[in-house]
C-alpha cells in the first residue's frame, strides 16, 4: 500500500488535509506524522501550514523535521500548501526569517499601496476567499482542471520566485502574484486545495497519481 | 478578481440544526452535516455553524459535528457560539474548523482576541459583532445574544479587534436580524470602510437583492444568510446567479 505523510509540525489543523486526501485516494495510507523516520519512509509528502512563518520555521526545526522535509522535497512527489509553499523559498518579510531555501525567491506581504479595487474600495488583507488561478503551464497536477478555476485562499504573504520558470499558476489581487510553483517533483500552492470543493479534490487526486 | 462569498449559517442546538423565529419556538431542521453537504453541493463558499446549545453538558457535541463535517465537506467551516478561552478555539480547530468566531468573550476580555490570534494565527479568528443603532449614524455593541448593551461603539470596536489580531469580522445588525427587510447598509459600509480585514454582513436578508446590496452598497466582502436558504426559498446557486447578473464576482 502506498503511503503519504502529511507533515505535522504543530501548526494548525491537518485533519482537513488528511481527510481530503483519504477522500480522493482511498487506497492510500494517509499518515499525519511528526516523525522524521516516517517522512523518510513515505512515498509522497504533503507539507501544509498555516499561521506565522517564523513560528512555522521554529516549530519545524524544533521538532527535528527540517532535514526530512528538505530531503523529501529533493526526492519524492512533494506538495506544499500555503505556508508549506512559502517555506520553500528564502527571505520572508514576515518576521524577517529565512525559509528552507529550496527554491530561489522571497516572500513579501501584499503592499498596502496596491490594495485598491477598481471602484476605489479597499482590498482587504488577508486575501480571503475564492480567486482565480491562471495556469502558467500544462502540468499533470492541473489535469482536468479548467484554466482560471477558483480556489480558496487565505493569506497575507505570497511567494515571488526569482525565476519565472518556477511559476505554475498566478492570481491577481491588487498585484499579480504567484499562486502555484512547480519544479521536478515539487508542486506547491498558495491556496487550500483541501478547502476548494471539487476543484481542490481534483488537484489532490492528481497529485496522488503524479509520478514525476 | 476575488469572488464575493455567500455563507449559509446553521444554528445548531445539541447536535441538530434548529430554525426559530426570534430565538423562540426552535424547530428541528435536520442533521448539520447533511445540511452542510447540501449547501456545499449548491455552491456555498463557506459554512458557518453557530452553536446555540445552552446546556454545558452538551457543549462537546459540536466538536463531533465539526469532525464529521470536516470528513465530508471540503469548503471552509467557521464555528462560533460559546467560545470563552483559547483552549475552546484550539479544540474546534483541531476538530476541523477553519475559523472560530468569538463574540461576548471578546468584549469581556479583548486580550482573548490577541492571545488566540497569536497562538493560532489571525486567519482563524473571527470576531462577531452584534450591533444596534442607538442614534443616527451611531451603533453600539451588544453581547449575550443581543440582550446586553456594552455601550461600546461598534466601529471603534471593529478597529480595535483588527488591531488585536482578528482576521475577519462577522457583523450582525440586531435591528435587522430576523426582519427580512435587508442588511443595515450604512452600518455595514461604515465598518467595512473602517477596517482592512474582510467583513461579513449579516442580519435581515429577505431576498436576493438584499444580498447584492450588502456587497455593492454595504461593501461587504461576504454575505451570510440563514432563513432564505433553510426554508428553501432560494438555493445558494440562485443567489449567486442573481449576483453575477448584477456584475458581482461570484464563484459559480
Amino acid at each position: 500500500m502506498s503511503k503519504v505523510v502529511v507533515v505535522d509540525y504543530g501548526m494548525g489543523n491537518l485533519r482537513s488535509v488528511a481527510k481530503a486526501i483519504e477522500h480522493v485516494a482511498p487506497e492510500t495510507k494517509v499518515l499525519v506524522s511528526s516523525s522524521a523516520a516516517e517522512i523518510a519512509a513515505a512515498d509522497r509528502v504533503v507539507v501544509p501550514g498555516q499561521g506565522a512563518m517564523p513560528d512555522c520555521m521554529r516549530e519545524l526545526a524544533g521538532r527535528g523535521l527540517r532535514d526530512a522535509v528538505i530531503r523529501a522535497a529533493a526526492e519524492r512527489p512533494f506538495l506544499g500548501i500555503c505556508v508549506g509553499l512559502q517555506m520553500l523559498f528564502g527571505h520572508a518579510e514576515e518576521g524577517g526569517v529565512m525559509g528552507l531555501e529550496i527554491l530561489p525567491g522571497r516572500v513579501p506581504r501584499f503592499p498596502d499601496a496596491a490594495m485598491k479595487a477598481p471602484d476605489g474600495s479597499r482590498l482587504k488583507v488577508p486575501h480571503m476567499g475564492w480567486n482565480r488561478v491562471h495556469q502558467a503551464e500544462a502540468h499533470p497536477v492541473w489535469q482536468g482542471i479548467e484554466d482560471d478555476t477558483r480556489f480558496y485562499f487565505v493569506h497575507s504573504y505570497y511567494v515571488e520566485p526569482e525565476s519565472p520558470d518556477l511559476i505554475a499558476g498566478s492570481t491577481h489581487y491588487g498585484v499579480p502574484f504567484t499562486s502555484a510553483v512547480a519544479r521536478d517533483n515539487i508542486f506547491a500552492v498558495q491556496f487550500h486545495p483541501e478547502k476548494s470543493a471539487q476543484s481542490g479534490l481534483r488537484l489532490l487526486g492528481n497529485f496522488m497519481r503524479w509520478n514525476p | 478578481m476575488l469572488a464575493k462569498r455567500i455563507i449559509p449559517c446553521l444554528d445548531v442546538n445539541a447536535g441538530r440544526v434548529v430554525k426559530g423565529v426570534n430565538f423562540v419556538e426552535l424547530r428541528d431542521a435536520g442533521d448539520p452535516v447533511e445540511i452542510a453537504k447540501r449547501y456545499d453541493d449548491q455552491g456555498a463558499d463557506e459554512i458557518t455553524f453557530l452553536d446555540i446549545t445552552a446546556s454545558s453538558d452538551d457543549r462537546d457535541i459540536i466538536l463531533h459535528i465539526v469532525e464529521a463535517c470536516a470528513e465530508q465537506v471540503f469548503i471552509p467551516l467557521t464555528v462560533g457560539g460559546g467560545v470563552r478561552k483559547v483552549e475552546d478555539v484550539r479544540r474546534l480547530l483541531n476538530a476541523g474548523a477553519d475559523k472560530v468566531s468569538m463574540n461576548t468573550a471578546a468584549v469581556q476580555n479583548p486580550q482573548l482576541v490577541a492571545e488566540a490570534s497569536g497562538k493560532v494565527g489571525s486567519q482563524c479568528i473571527v470576531v462577531a459583532i452584534d450591533a444596534k443603532q442607538t442614534s443616527p449614524g451611531k451603533w453600539e455593541v451588544f453581547t449575550h445574544g443581543g440582550r446586553k448593551n456594552s455601550g461600546i461603539d461598534a466601529i471603534a470596536w471593529a478597529c480595535e479587534v483588527e488591531r488585536l489580531g482578528a482576521g475577519e469580522i462577522l457583523l450582525t445588525s440586531m435591528d435587522r436580524d430576523g426582519t427580512k427587510v435587508g442588511f443595515d447598509l450604512p452600518l455595514t459600509r461604515a465598518v467595512s470602510d473602517a477596517v482592512g480585514i474582510p467583513v461579513i454582513a449579516s442580519g435581515g436578508v429577505g431576498n436576493l437583492q438584499h444580498l447584492a446590496d450588502g456587497v455593492t452598497e454595504g461593501r461587504a466582502d461576504a454575505v451570510l444568510a440563514a432563513s432564505i436558504f433553510h426554508y428553501g426559498e432560494y438555493t445558494v446557486r440562485q443567489a449567486k446567479e442573481f449576483m453575477r447578473d448584477r456584475g458581482i464576482e461570484v464563484r459559480l
